[in-house]
């Protein structure tokens, strides 16, 4: 116990100041209100679908976990099932094969709610495309109201694209 | 690579698999390939791995009702290979007791096969219904709990179907395919130089070791030399992946016991060595660094410099880490005998890689046939015989030390050179064998050749088809809170298996 505490105490705390929203990332306009986004600001649930990642990116969100990141701190929280969630975070292109249990789970997300995808596959299919297996596009199948790039995006950017979902964008509130 | 082909008949194959599980030999890999323009049938291929390398069998198979003789009862991982080989290619393992698809969900229709030359990358078919028998299990107070594809956590998706009594899980059943995103045909429209990306792309978290496979048969084929300087470049970045990985691991499993000190610990020296990649690579997970022909980008001596600097310091953390570890008594009494897979079963079902060495399976290709640079380093294999969560954490605290070892002495033999040379053009028809230790296990990539430097066909393999059916064992008689730990322990891939 001992060690534990002096390993605590030695590594004291490591979280870095989080990135902000960027327009940029937007696939859809701002559709709630304010009033929602000031409750989701504070306390936002989120829960992740792999829809046919090559894992690349789901590491990425668990670094985004990592103290350097400190999620919970703002007020950001993984839960356990769509029905809790206000936010569907999906990564890779979507499989066919996952294509109706995305469906399903963006139907049992309870409303309002919204979609992030994740990754050059989230956006645009990458490297594995359209075919007889993969849909492409999260937007092929759900809509999706920020979309982040990269392959996999690092911690920070998917942090930006999840705090883009969450700010007021062109509907200009604060 | 030591490796060699050959062509046996459908009548040899049963015999050539009795004698090669008697010389404790063990099945790799078992793929189908659609030859109708070539020879005019089908085929079926094995990878063996034996005392001198590995073997690649191929048996010809008719153009009508291509079948051969099932080999599962000899080797049982066979079984699932089988059924996939079935579902892309429309091969038949006769007398096989399991005769259910494996990959194939709604996505495409039974009786088209998507390995056919015929069938088309771009094929659109309406979703099908996909009726998929489980074994079911019936008795006094026994209920099933059907969990996924969607999980409650940030994992990939696959479903598993738990009959249990009580607290107690009786028997685990599990379907996996939900990722299957076409890798293997698409690889079909690409030049070996284009597939490199595709290929480090297999596997997220093995991207090194699938891309140095894939690099490994693409310079076969073409017979191209990579430089020494790449070689020993490509096995710093597959130690640093193997840390990477066990270091993410050891986080969650004491995450998932309860010890969220330990992943916040652990991913912490993780990104402190992703950051570093970022830098010194150009990649956190370091894709697309490993190419045909040699290595995209040099490493400075200041940077080797910086690498072993920061290693240096995590490893003094890590071995305190440990020590918190193994004297918390939480921690351990969640993970001693907790999904115990016995030595004894690991032989018989093939359990192999990191978990395999948890389970008294000495076996690593960094040892066995080791290719340059290993043939220089003289690998400590790590091994553990106890089977369960502790073991394989222990595997993963050992080897995490020797590839520290390993880096040092890889960078003290980093000598002055070229990085990459250009990959020759290969003809049609030829072949080439990658096979790497990743942290997981051993990745194969099988390659044939079409013309103009483009891919006939192209089979990786990832060792989880191996280890899944075992963590269905491993899991039986433990309690269903446990399942995740258990799971975790192992950290199969779906995306590397699904395909
Ligand atoms: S974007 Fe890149 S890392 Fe993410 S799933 Fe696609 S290939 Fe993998």
């Amino acid at each position: 116990m001992y060690q534990l505490l002096k390993q605590i105490a030695k590594t004291g705390i490591v979280t870095e100041p989080a990135p902000h929203a960027d327009e940029a990332l937007r696939q859809l306009a701002q559709r709630l209100s304010e009033v929602v986004l000031r409750h989701f600001g504070r306390a936002l649930a989120i829960r992740h679908v792999d829809a046919g990642s090559c894992n690349g990116c789901e590491l990425e969100i668990h670094a985004a976990n990592s103290p350097y990141y400190n999620l919970e701190g703002l007020g950001i929280k993984f839960v356990a099932s769509p029905r809790h969630a206000d936010l569907l975070l999906v990564t890779g292109p979507v499989a066919r094969n996952m294509e109706q249990a995305l469906r399903r789970t963006y139907d049992a997300t309870p409303e309002p709610k919204l979609v992030v995808a994740i990754g050059d596959c989230g956006c645009d299919g990458g490297v594995f495309g359209e075919s007889y297996a993969s849909c492409g596009r999260v937007g092929n199948v759900i809509p999706v109201d920020v979309a982040v790039p990269g392959c996999p995006p690092a911690p920070a950017a998917i942090l930006q694209g999840i705090l883009t979902a969450v700010s007021a964008g062109a509907q200009g509130f604060r | 690579m030591p490796a060699r082909r050959a062509a046996i008949e459908p009548a040899q194959l049963r015999s050539a698999c009795e004698s090669a599980r008697a010389r404790n030999e063990r099945l790799v890999a078992l793929w189908g390939s659609d030859e109708t323009a070539r020879s005019g049938g089908f085929a079926l291929h094995l990878a063996l791995a034996g005392r001198s390398g590995l073997a690649w069998l191929t048996v010809a198979l008719a153009r009508e009702h291509p079948r051969y003789p099932g080999i599962a009862d000899i080797f049982p991982s066979a079984n699932r290979m089988q059924r996939a080989a079935y579902d892309l290619v429309g091969i038949h393992a006769q007398d096989s007791p399991d005769h259910r698809k494996w990959l194939r969900h709604r996505a495409w229709p039974g009786g088209s096969f998507p390995l056919r030359k015929d069938f088309d990358l771009a094929s659109r078919f309406p979703a099908s219904d996909d009726r998929y028998p489980y074994v079911k299990v019936e008795g006094e107070g026994v209920h099933e709990i059907p969990v996924g594809p969607v999980h409650a956590g940030t994992i990939e998706p696959g479903h598993f179907r738990f009959s249990i009594v009580g607290e107690k899980i009786l028997r685990l059943e599990e379907r996996l395919g939900y990722k299957h995103k076409g890798i293997e045909k698409r690889f079909e429209s690409m030049t070996l130089a284009d597939g490199a990306r595709l290929a480090g792309r297999i596997s997220g978290d093995s991207t090194v070791a699938f891309a140095w496979a894939y690099a490994m048969a693409a310079e076969g084929a073409s017979s191209t030399q990579p430089p020494r300087r790449a070689l020993v470049l490509r096995a710093i970045l597959l130690e640093i992946e193997r840390i990477a990985n066990h270091l993410g691991d050891l986080g969650y499993l004491g995450n998932d016991v309860a010890l969220a000190f330990g992943f916040y610990q652990f991913w912490r020296l993780k990104e402190d060595l992703l950051r570093l990649c970022a830098e010194l690579f150009g990649h956190r997970y370091l894709m697309d660094f490993v190419v045909p022909g040699g290595v995209a980008r040099d490493l400075s001596s200041r940077g080797a410099e910086r690498l072993l600097e920061r290693l240096a310091s995590i490893q003094t953390e890590v071995a305190s880490l440990r020590s918190i570890y193994d004297e918390h008594a939480g921690a351990q009494d969640r993970f001693i005998m907790t999904g115990q897979v016995t030595p004894e079963l690991a032989d018989r079902l093939g359990l192999c890689g990191m978990a395999g060495r948890a389970s008294g399976i000495g076996r690593d290709l960094r040892v066995d046939y080791p290719v340059p640079p290993y043939e220089q380093l003289d690998v400590r294999i790590a091994t553990q015989t106890r089977g369960d969560v502790a073991a394989r954490a222990a595997v993963r605290f050992d080897e995490f030390a020797e590839s520290l070892r390993l880096i040092r002495a890889l960078v003290a033999r980093l000598e002055p050179g070229e990085i990459k040379v250009p990959l020759a053009t290969a003809a049609g028809g030829r072949c080439g064998i990658g096979w790497t230790e990743g942290w997981r296990g051993d990745v194969l990539v099988a390659l044939e050749t079409a013309d103009g430097g483009r891919i006939h066909r192209l089979h990786p393999h990832d060792p989880s088809w191996q280890n899944w059916p075992l963590l269905e064992r491993a899991v039986m008689g433990n309690i269903v809170p446990d399942f995740p730990l258990i799971n975790k322990s192992f950290n199969l891939s779906y995306s590397g298996h699904d395909l």
